[in-house]
C-alpha cells in the first residue's frame, strides 16, 4: 500500500516540478516559442527525465561508495550497464570524431551527418568484424582446450573465485570463456551471415521475377511462400534439422541448419522483393526496356536491382539479427551449431544454470550473460546502423 | 472586378521583406529573396511563376507555415494584425482552418480515404466552436449545391475514392469554406484536371469566393486561369518578385522582359504541312482497332493513319482512349481486333513477338519524366543502352554516338554525361527521354502528354525541339494531348476520341474553325483564354449548365 502511495506522490511531485519548469521557463526566457508552446506532457516528461537521471547517479554512487559489498552486490549489474553506457558512448564519439578528421570527403560528410547511436552500431559491427577475421590470433587460447580449473568465476579476482589467467573466468568443463567468445564470433556471426546471403539471393532473385513475370509464375511462388510461412518459423526449423539428422551430422549438420535457415528466411524477404518490385515494374522506363526488346534478366538486374537496394538493404541488416538470433536459440535448444565448435548460444544454454545466483553471487552469474550480452550488442548495433539507413533513404529531414 | 475596388478595403494580409531559406546538403539555401505582398479584404491575388519560383513555398508562409527543412529567416507576416511569426502555437491553432484555409492540388492526395467526405468537412467547424454538427452537415450539403455538386444531399456522404477528380476538388474548396475563413489559398486546385472538369471548378470557386467576398492567393502557372480568377497577379522568378499589377493591366502592358516572355508563349506556331498525296502508304495505320481491358471494350473501331514527317495530335480528355491506343501500337495491349500496320505490313499484335528492328521503328517519350528515367542510371548510360543495343556500337564509337544524341536534344555532353535524372530539371529530363528514342533510330514516336508536367515556357522549348528534331530527321508523331494550345502550336492533323470512339479527325485548320462536332466544340471552348473577361463572358453565353462534364453528360 505504501509503495503504490509513495509512487503517486511521486508523480505529483514530478507533475508539478514540470509545471514549474515550464512556468519559469516563459518568464526567463521571455516567451520564447520553445517555452511558449510547450504543451504539459513534453514539460512532464522533461521532468521525469532528470528525476530518472537523479534516481540513477544516486544509486550508482551508494553502489560505488557508500553501501558496504555485500550490500551493493545488489547493483552490481546496475553499475556495470552504466559503465557499459558511458563507455559505449564515448566510444562511439570518439570514432565518429575520428571519422570526421580522417578519410575521404565523401566519408567524412557521411560521418557528420551520423547520429551517435549509428556511429556505435557502425563501432560495433567493425569490432565484432575485427574478431571474426582475427579470431585466430586474438584468442589466448583455442576454443576447444580444456583447463584444470573449471568453473572459474569471470573478473579475475582471486578473492572472488577468479584467476588472472583467464578474465572472464573458464566453463563448467575448464574451456576460457574469453576465447569461446571470440571464436564464437566467427562460428555465430559467419554463419549468419551465410545464411543471410543465401536467403536474400534466393528471395530476392525469386521475389523479382514473380514482380516481373506476374500471372501463374508469381501465383505458384507466392502461394508456395504462403504455406511455408504459415508454419512457425522456430517449430518448423527444428522439425526440418531433426528430420536432417537422420542423414548427416557434425559440419554436415551445420551445412544443413544453414540452408533450412535460409529456405525459411527467404520467404519473408520474397515478400518484400516482391513488394518493392511491384512498384518499380509499373515505371515508365521498365516500360521502354520492355519495349526496347531486353531480356528478363537484364531489365530484372540492371533496371530493377539498383532501385531496390535501399530497402533489401535495410531488411538484410533486420534478416541478419533475425537469423542470428534463431541460430543462437536453435543452438540453445541444442540442434544448432554442433560441439566443439564455439557457439554464443551453446555458451549461453551450457551455463544457464548460474543465472540463478544472480541474487547473491552476481559475478558467478555473468558467465552465462556475457554470452548473451555479446548477441544483444549485435542486434542493437545493427538495428542502430539499420535505423539510419532507413531514415536516410526516406528522405526526412529531422 | 477592377482591384480599385479594393483600394479602400481594409489590409487582411501584409508580408514585408520575406527572406525564406531551405535546408539541402548541409547548409541552407535562399528560396525566397525578399518580397512584399499585401492582400486586402475580398482581393483574389495570383501568384505565378515557374515550378521553383517559391509560389508554393510563399502561399504557405502567409498562413506562417513552412514545409519540413523550410524556415523564414527574416521578414514579417501580419495577417489581421496578428503578428503570424511571433504567435504562439495556440493562437495560430485558433486561426488556421477557421480563418485561414489552404486548398492542395491534389485532393485525391489530401483527403483522408478512411473518413466520408462530410465527415472531414465538419471537423474544423466542431473543432473551433463554430457550428454544431448538424448545422455544420446542412451547411456543407448547401456549400455543395452551391459549386453544383451533383447530388449534393447525399454526396457528403461518400468516401473520396467514390467521387470525381473535379468533384473532390470542389468538396475541398466547401471544405476550406466550411468556417468562412477570411483568408483560401488555393495551391494550383485546377492542375491536375482535365479541361472540361477544370472549366466548372474554375468557374465554382470564382462564384464562392466572390459570395462569400474571401480573400484568396491563387497559386498557379496557367496564365489563362489566373487571368479569370485573380484582381491583381504578381509574377515570381527563383524567389525574386518581377512585378505586380492589376489583372488587366499585366495582361495588356507587362512591364519585365519575363512577364513578356511568359505571355509571348502561347504564340509559337508551325505552319501546317501540305495535305499527303492521296494512296500514299501511311508510317503508321491504326485500322479498325476494337480493345479491352479484361472484358469491357475500352476502344471501339478506331482507325486513322499518321504520314511521314507528319504529327497527329490525338486530343480527348482523361479516359478517352487515348493513352490506350498508343498501347495498343505499341503492341503493350493487343487490340482484340483489327491491326496496326507499319509502313504497310501488319506488326503482330503483341511486342514480345515483333522483332528487334519493328521494336525500334516505333518509340515512346513519356509524360512523366521521373518515372520515365531510371533514377539509378547516368545520363550516358540511359541514352547508351537503346545505341548499344540497336546498333551493336561499344567504347569510343558508342560515346560518340551518344555525344551526338546530346547535341542534338541541346544538352552539353560535357556536362550532363555523368549526371542522374536526379541532377536535372524537369525539361532537361525530358530531353533525355527525347534522346532515348532518338538513339533507336526510329520513324514513328508517340509522344504521351509529353509537355504537361512542365512550365510554359520549357515546354515550349521541348515542342520547338520536336519540331526541329521532325523537320531534320523526317519523323512521324503521335502526339497525344488533353492541352489545345499545345495541339495549335504544333499538329497538322487532328483526331479528338471520347469514350473511345474517334469522334472527329482532319487536318489542323479545318478543325479550328466552325462547325465542330458539339463534343470538339466544348473542348476548345474549355480551353481559357488570357482575356480576363473570357470566364464571365462564357458563362453569359452559354449558363453555368452548359459548361465543362455537366454539357457533356448532356450530350450522350
Amino acid at each position: 500500500m505504501s509503495g503504490i502511495m509513495t509512487f503517486i506522490i511521486a508523480l505529483i511531485v514530478i507533475a508539478f516540478a514540470g509545471w514549474v519548469f515550464r512556468f519559469v521557463g516563459q518568464k526567463a526566457t521571455n516567451n520564447a516559442p520553445t517555452f511558449r508552446d510547450m504543451p504539459f506532457a513534453v514539460a512532464f516528461g522533461y521532468a521525469l527525465g532528470v528525476a530518472a537521471l537523479i534516481w540513477a547517479v544516486w544509486t550508482y554512487v551508494q553502489a560505488q561508495f557508500i553501501l558496504p559489498e555485500a550490500e551493493a552486490n545488489k547493483y552490481f549489474f546496475f553499475v556495470v550497464a552504466i559503465h557499459g553506457l558511458l563507455l559505449a558512448g564515448a566510444a562511439a564519439y570518439v570514432f565518429r570524431l575520428l571519422g570526421r578528421i580522417v578519410g575521404t570527403a565523401g566519408s567524412r560528410k557521411l560521418f557528420r551527418q551520423m547520429p551517435l547511436t549509428a556511429a556505435f552500431g557502425v563501432l560495433v559491427i567493425l569490432v565484432y568484424a575485427f574478431m571474426a577475421i582475427f579470431a585466430g590470433a586474438l584468442a589466448p587460447h583455442g576454443q576447444e582446450e580444456v583447463f584444470a580449473q573449471a568453473n572459474v568465476v569471470p573478473g579475475g579476482n582471486p578473492a572472488l573465485g577468479g584467476n588472472p589467467d583467464f578474465p572472464l573466468g573458464t566453463d563448467q568443463i575448464g574451456r576460457d570463456i574469453l576465447s569461446r567468445l571470440i571464436y564464437g564470433a566467427r562460428n555465430t556471426v559467419g554463419i549468419a551471415f551465410v545464411t543471410t546471403l543465401i536467403a536474400f539471393v534466393v528471395g530476392g532473385g525469386l521475389g523479382f521475377l514473380a514482380a516481373t513475370l506476374r500471372g501463374w509464375v508469381d501465383q505458384v511462388l507466392s502461394r508456395a511462400v504462403d504455406v511455408l510461412m504459415a508454419i512457425p518459423a522456430l517449430i518448423f526449423a527444428l522439425l526440418l534439422i531433426t528430420v536432417a539428422k537422420a542423414w548427416v551430422d557434425g559440419t554436415g549438420l551445420t551445412i544443413a541448419m544453414i540452408l533450412i535457415m535460409a529456405l525459411i528466411d527467404s520467404t519473408r524477404v520474397f515478400r518484400l522483393a516482391r513488394a518493392v518490385g511491384m512498384n518499380i515494374v509499373v515505371m515508365d522506363y521498365i516500360e521502354a526496356a520492355k519495349l526496347r526488346g531486353e531480356k528478363l534478366s537484364y531489365i530484372v538486374f540492371r533496371e530493377i536491382l539498383p532501385n531496390a537496394t535501399a530497402p533489401l538493404l535495410a531488411e538484410f541488416g533486420l534478416r541478419f539479427c533475425f537469423v542470428f538470433l534463431t541460430i543462437s536459440s536453435l543452438s540453445f535448444l541444442g540442434v544448432g551449431i554442433q560441439p566443439p565448435l564455439a557457439d554464443w548460444g551453446t555458451m549461453v544454454k551450457d551455463m544457464s544454470s548460474f543465472i540463478n545466483y544472480a541474487a547473491f553471487a552476481p559475478q558467478v552469474s555473468a558467465a552465462p550473460l556475457l554470452a548473451a550480452g555479446a548477441i544483444a550488442l549485435l542486434t542493437v548495433a545493427v538495428n542502430f546502423v539499420v535505423d539510419w539507413m532507413l531514415h536516410r533513404s526516406s528522405g526526412l529531414k529531422d | 472586378m477592377s482591384s480599385d475596388a479594393f483600394k479602400d478595403a481594409e489590409t487582411l494580409v501584409e508580408m514585408r521583406d520575406i527572406h525564406m531559406e531551405g535546408r539541402s546538403d548541409e547548409e541552407w539555401h535562399p528560396i525566397i529573396k525578399g518580397v512584399d505582398l499585401t492582400l486586402r479584404k475580398g482581393e483574389v491575388l495570383g501568384l505565378i511563376g515557374e515550378s521553383g519560383a517559391g509560389k508554393s513555398t510563399l502561399g504557405l508562409a502567409s498562413m506562417g507555415f513552412c514545409r519540413d527543412g523550410v524556415r523564414i529567416s527574416k521578414g514579417s507576416v501580419i495577417f489581421d494584425g496578428i503578428d503570424l511569426l511571433a504567435a504562439s502555437a495556440e493562437e495560430k491553432r485558433q486561426l488556421l482552418g477557421k480563418r485561414i484555409a489552404y486548398v492542395a492540388q491534389s485532393a485525391a492526395a489530401s483527403f483522408n480515404p478512411a473518413h466520408r467526405l462530410i465527415d472531414q468537412h465538419t471537423e474544423a467547424p466542431i473543432s473551433h466552436g463554430v457550428l454544431s454538427k448538424e448545422d455544420s452537415e446542412a451547411d456543407g450539403m448547401e456549400l455543395y449545391r452551391k459549386l453544383r455538386l451533383p447530388n449534393p444531399d447525399e454526396i457528403g456522404f461518400r468516401y473520396p475514392h467514390q467521387v470525381s477528380g473535379g468533384q473532390l476538388q470542389r468538396a475541398m474548396t466547401a471544405m476550406a469554406m466550411a468556417c468562412r475563413p477570411d483568408l483560401i489559398i488555393f495551391d494550383e486546385p485546377t492542375t491536375a484536371l482535365d479541361v472540361t472538369t477544370q472549366i466548372e471548378v474554375l468557374a465554382s470557386i470564382r462564384e464562392i469566393v466572390e459570395e462569400f467576398n474571401t480573400a484568396a492567393i491563387y497559386i498557379t502557372h496557367d496564365l489563362a486561369v489566373v487571368a479569370q480568377m485573380a484582381d491583381t497577379i504578381k509574377v515570381l522568378l527563383k524567389g525574386d518578385e518581377v512585378e505586380e499589377a492589376e489583372t488587366r493591366e499585366m495582361l495588356s502592358n507587362p512591364k519585365q522582359d519575363y512577364t513578356k516572355s511568359l505571355w509571348a508563349v502561347r504564340e509559337f506556331q508551325r505552319p501546317q504541312k501540305p495535305a499527303v498525296q492521296t494512296g500514299t502508304t501511311p508510317v503508321i495505320a491504326v485500322q479498325n482497332v476494337t480493345a479491352a481491358y479484361g472484358k469491357v471494350d475500352v476502344l471501339h473501331d478506331v482507325s486513322f493513319d499518321i504520314h511521314q514527317g507528319r504529327t497527329v495530335a490525338v486530343v480527348g480528355e482523361s479516359g478517352s482512349g487515348k493513352s490506350t491506343t498508343a498501347r495498343c501500337i505499341t503492341g503493350l495491349l493487343p487490340p482484340r481486333l483489327g491491326q496496326i500496320s507499319l509502313a504497310g505490313t501488319a506488326l503482330p499484335l503483341d511486342y514480345r513477338k515483333r522483332d528487334r528492328e519493328q521494336l525500334k521503328k516505333i518509340q515512346m517519350i513519356y509524360q512523366m519524366a521521373d518515372t520515365a528515367l531510371n533514377p539509378r542510371k547516368t545520363v550516358g548510360e540511359i541514352i547508351g543502352r537503346p545505341v548499344e543495343f540497336y546498333t551493336g556500337l561499344t567504347g569510343a564509337a558508342k560515346r560518340k554516338r551518344v555525344e551526338e544524341l546530346m547535341d542534338q536534344i541541346e544538352l552539353p555532353a560535357s556536362q550532363f554525361i555523368d549526371r542522374l535524372p536526379s541532377e536535372m530539371s524537369g525539361g532537361q529530363k525530358q530531353r533525355v527521354g527525347i534522346a532515348r528514342s532518338l538513339a533507336a533510330e526510329p520513324e514513328f514516336i508517340i509522344c504521351d502528354e509529353v509537355t504537361s508536367a512542365l512550365d510554359q515556357l520549357v515546354a515550349e522549348g521541348i515542342l520547338r525541339l520536336l519540331a526541329d528534331l521532325q523537320d531534320k530527321l523526317n519523323l512521324s508523331y503521335m502526339f497525344i494531348t488533353h492541352d489545345l494550345a499545345t495541339v495549335k502550336s504544333i499538329a497538322d492533323e487532328v483526331v479528338v476520341m471520347k469514350d473511345g470512339n474517334v469522334v472527329e479527325a482532319g487536318p489542323k485548320t479545318e478543325m479550328f474553325t466552325p462547325p465542330h462536332h458539339p463534343y470538339t466544340d466544348l473542348l476548345l471552348s474549355s480551353v481559357p483564354e488570357m482575356d480576363p473577361d473570357w470566364l464571365t463572358n462564357l458563362l453569359q453565353e452559354r449558363g453555368v449548365d452548359n459548361i465543362g462534364d455537366a454539357a457533356v453528360g448532356k450530350m450522350t
